[in-house]
């Protein structure tokens, strides 16, 4: 009865390019997805019976045999722990102090934040530059210890600290905070009991994520010592160490072809304690946020 | 308390300072011989020309910015403007996982399967090696991809749902709303998701190392064997560089290139996003 | 004083008096222009909107007349909104919407598996309540929708925003500076160019969802001015808080109001009334309506 119609009526060309438009957009994550796959797949390929448990009982060891991970593992532990002992507490603990301490509309507030920020940037190799420079040898002359790796990640990944528990802190509603304050308690108490307990699950999460960066680093420490050959694990800050991203290197530039599988194993190892790690901070940031 | 704010002062100061010495320090000895053609520090005679680092490093860039800024934006599109909330929460994690990878082990992948595979089958200019500037571009590109990807979502997303509204009102399709409408008005946050993707480009070492090598020489085919100023760096800092020595001197002055190239890519990132925030909020 | 009513309920003063102003300013039965039958554009069946598990507004039973204004007016939350985003399926955009019952445009089902929604949209066009220009040039704004749909010259395209920023009302404030961005111009110039837009695109409907709340007293009166005269070539439908605005411009008034869901103590709305903009003002049937154009209720 109606002379119009509701069908649809798209000239061929607009069909065209949404049809294709969509395609392309979903093919992008296909990638994405196809990647991250496909190198694990290569990994498991190149790996060719080295994914053993004697790899995480030896040591490295120039024949292909015998060659472990086992100094590259205790290193990352040890290097990595210390840097997030470091790291972590003051990160959040200035955290705390740019954000309920201090006016933001202070200049040097600003001044700081742009700091923070721009150093997040920074390439890591520059911080490896750094630690040469000042650690390492300079003024403190630690050489090529833990104590100056763990120094340097330390470094590294106190910028991402500080700005990922800034806005963490920056969600709890203020609500929270005025009716604490409304009941007299003070502005330390109302950190402390109130804003910390609601931020802790976001920070924890962040504090994960960065020392999970922290844990594949290998720029930095390549100019400090870490690609040394290392068949013990460390003892003290003074020890000699190796880590696994730069264990890797070593055994993938090795002329021994028998070497690169060792390499494509303790990659697929890196990746399952990243990947654990990350999946940990994620579980947590989705619990807490079902909870809110 | 403040300590740990001004630790981060410290710590800026003490790049600056451990750069700006050292650099002065190079200048002095090397002078106009950085303008040279050939790029040999360590050898003997040692040459200092930029210019086959300069040519590295903007292969290895240009070819990761080709890569990653589009499949990054259609990522960022489908993500912010076709996925369902359930597709997202499970898309959103596969962009995280894809930024996860240690540069380590996607050098491993450049290395073993990128270079022999793709490049040294299928470039069909010159001899490509088992290290190549085209496959370091390639992986970097990867590498810088969820940057692109996670930035401009959250730019994409930050676009009033209004103005979506208002243009399917008008008869358009979702590809329309998000080309002529989303990206747009969002167009400065997609700009400084690129700006920092760059950025990351240029200080990657890792994968430049071991996926281009560390010949540098001055070539023009991507093909071919390069080292970046990033890889350099890498490479030097392996042999213990006694110092104060040329060696170290060197390390130095292109470490404070690198530094300021990145640092001042980052200020107009992070200028143009706080542009970005103040339209939308 | 008490004005007389019928279940002897003691008035606020205030509210009779305004009631009064809008029982004075609803004016003569409009007639339709009498070139276009004044039939009905849109037939809706028994339908119900819910997001998810929450009905926003259910068996609803009306025929909307075309060439005329039809004004949506309730408390909040009765899902007049909601209902008037179904008409033209903007609700679409949002996951887990669902539209039960028939809504007939024209005679078609609008969400029968072969409707497109984008054809219904670029015939049903809407203006939202906060005025959303896109962030560009005044031209590019109403060059949109020409643009995305059909292929034109540019003279031709000149010609269809000149003719569209005329119909809006706006062309003689804007017209030397069409390509100066959309976001410098007043609230009330921004609606208008958001009805510009719409008309760009030659709809058979406007649908107007609170057009004019965020506006002030002198551009809200230039857009129902606007109104009307566009209802001379148009099927408005305008969802509105404000009862004069409703006796003012609209032929039609739809009254809705909530009802608690006994199950599940969620409210739910629904049309209660629908008649002759006169007789919902003036001679209500359905004491709820009487409740809130009286002012005792909302």
């Amino acid at each position: 009865m109606s002379t119009i119609s509701l069908k649809r009526n798209l000239s061929r060309s607009r069909l065209f390019k949404e049809n294709f438009f969509r395609v392309l957009v979903s093919l992008s994550i296909f990638f994405a997805l196809g990647f991250i796959l496909f190198v694990v797949f290569i990994l498991f390929l190149q790996s060719r019976g080295a994914l053993n448990l004697d790899l995480f009982r030896n040591f490295p060891s120039a024949r292909p045999a015998n060659a472990g991970i086992q100094s590259a593992i205790f290193g990352s532990i040890w290097v990595v722990g210390i840097a997030a002992l470091v790291a972590v507490p003051i990160g959040i603990v200035a955290a705390i102090f740019l954000e309920e301490f201090i006016n933001p509309n202070n200049r040097i507030a600003k001044i700081i934040d742009l700091n923070v920020r721009n150093l997040a940037g920074v390439p890591a190799v520059v911080f490896g530059m750094v630690g040469l420079a000042f650690i390492a040898r300079g003024s403190l002359g630690w050489g090529f210890t833990v104590g100056t790796a763990a120094l340097v990640l330390a470094m590294m990944i106190l910028p991402v600290v500080i700005i990922v528990s800034r806005e963490s802190i920056r969600a709890v509603p203020s609500s929270l905070r005025d009716g604490s304050l409304a009941l007299g308690a003070t502005q330390w108490q109302t950190v402390w009991r109130t804003v910390m307990p609601s931020a802790l699950p976001s920070i924890a999460t962040g504090a994960i994520l960065s020392v999970s960066r922290a844990m594949g680093e290998s720029a930095p420490l390549l100019l400090l010592g870490a690609l040394a050959f290392v068949t013990y694990n460390p003892e003290s800050l003074d020890s000699d160490y190796t880590i696994l991203p730069l264990i890797i290197f070593r055994y993938a530039s090795d002329a021994k072809e028998e070497f690169h599988a060792i390499a494509a194993a303790t990659s697929l190892v890196l990746m399952a304690i990243l990947f654990l790690m990350n999946l940990t901070a994620i579980l947590i940031r989705d619990r807490s946020q079902r909870k809110a | 308390m403040g300590s740990g704010a001004v630790f981060s002062v410290v710590v800026t100061f003490l790049i600056i300072f451990s750069l700006i010495p050292t650099t002065i320090r190079f200048l002095q000895e090397v002078g106009t011989k950085v303008f040279g053609t050939s790029w040999g520090p360590l050898f003997e005679p040692a040459t200092f020309g930029l210019l086959p680092l300069i040519i590295g490093t903007m292969w290895v860039v240009i070819i990761a910015v080709i890569v990653a800024v589009p499949l990054g934006l259609a990522a960022a599109i489908y993500m912010s403007e076709y996925a369902a909330p359930t597709t997202r929460r499970i898309v959103k994690p596969v962009v995280e996982v894809l930024a996860g990878i240690p540069t380590v082990v996607l050098g491993l992948f450049g290395l073993y399967f990128v270079n022999p595979e793709l490049v040294q089958k299928y470039w069909p200019i010159g001899e490509p090696t088992a290290y190549t500037a085209l496959g370091a571009g390639l992986v970097t590109g990867i590498l810088i991809l969820p940057i692109v990807a996670t930035i401009s979502d959250d730019a994409m997303r930050s676009v009033p749902g209004g103005l979506r509204e208002a243009a399917f009102a008008l008869g358009s399709t979702r590809s329309e709303v998000a080309t002529k409408v989303v990206v747009g008005a969002s167009l400065s946050g997609i700009m400084a998701a690129v700006i920092l993707a760059v950025s990351r480009a240029f200080g990657e070492t890792t994968v430049a190392l071991m996926v281009a090598g560390s010949y540098a020489q001055l070539t023009l085919n991507p093909g071919d064997a390069m080292q970046t100023m990033a890889s350099f760096i890498g490479f030097a800092g392996i042999g213990d560089q006694p110092v104060d020595s040329t060696g170290y001197r060197t390390i130095f002055f292109v470490g404070s290139m690198l530094f300021t190239i990145t640092w001042i890519l980052n200020i107009i990132a992070l200028k143009v996003i706080k542009r970005f925030r103040e339209v939308y909020e | 004083m008490n004005t007389e009513n019928p279940s002897g309920v003691r008035i606020n003063p205030a509210t009779a008096r305004a009631s009064q102003e809008i029982r004075a300013a609803v004016p003569p039965q409009k007639k339709s222009n009498a070139t276009n039958t004044n039939h009905a554009i849109f037939s809706l069946n028994d339908v119900s909107v819910s997001y998810g598990d929450f009905i926003a507004v259910s068996k609803v039973n009306m025929e909307i007349p075309s060439h005329s204004i039809t004004a949506f007016i309730g408390p909040s939350g009765c899902g007049k909104s909601t209902l008037i985003r179904s008409l033209n399926r903007t609700n679409d955009l949002i996951p887990g919407a669902k539209v039960g019952g028939k809504i007939m445009y024209e005679g078609i089902d609008l969400y029968a598996s072969d409707s497109d929604a984008v054809e219904v949209r670029r015939r049903i066009g809407m203006v939202f309540q906060k005025p959303n220009p896109f962030p560009k040039s005044i031209y590019d704004n109403v060059a949109f929708g020409p643009r995305v749909n059909y292929r034109q010259s540019k003279s031709e395209l000149d010609g269809i925003v000149e003719s569209s920023l005329k119909s809006a009302a706006l062309w003689d404030e804007v017209k030397n500076r069409l390509k100066e961005s959309a976001l410098g111009l007043s609230g009330g110039q921004q609606q208008r160019l958001c009805i510009a837009r719409s008309l760009a695109v030659n709809p058979d409907v406007i649908l107007m969802d609170e057009p004019c709340s965020a506006l002030d007293p002198i551009a809200t009166m230039k857009i129902e001015d606007l109104m009307i005269e566009l209802a001379e070539k148009y099927t408005i439908v305008i969802v509105t808080h404000n009862m004069q605005q409703a006796s003012r411009v609209a032929s039609y008034t739809a009254f809705f109001s909530t009802e608690v869901n006994p199950d599940n103590d969620r409210r739910t709305g629904q049309l209660v009334e629908f008649d002759d903009t006169r007789n919902i003002f003036l001679n209500p049937t359905d004491p709820r309506t009487e409740a809130y154009v009286t002012g005792r209720v909302g």
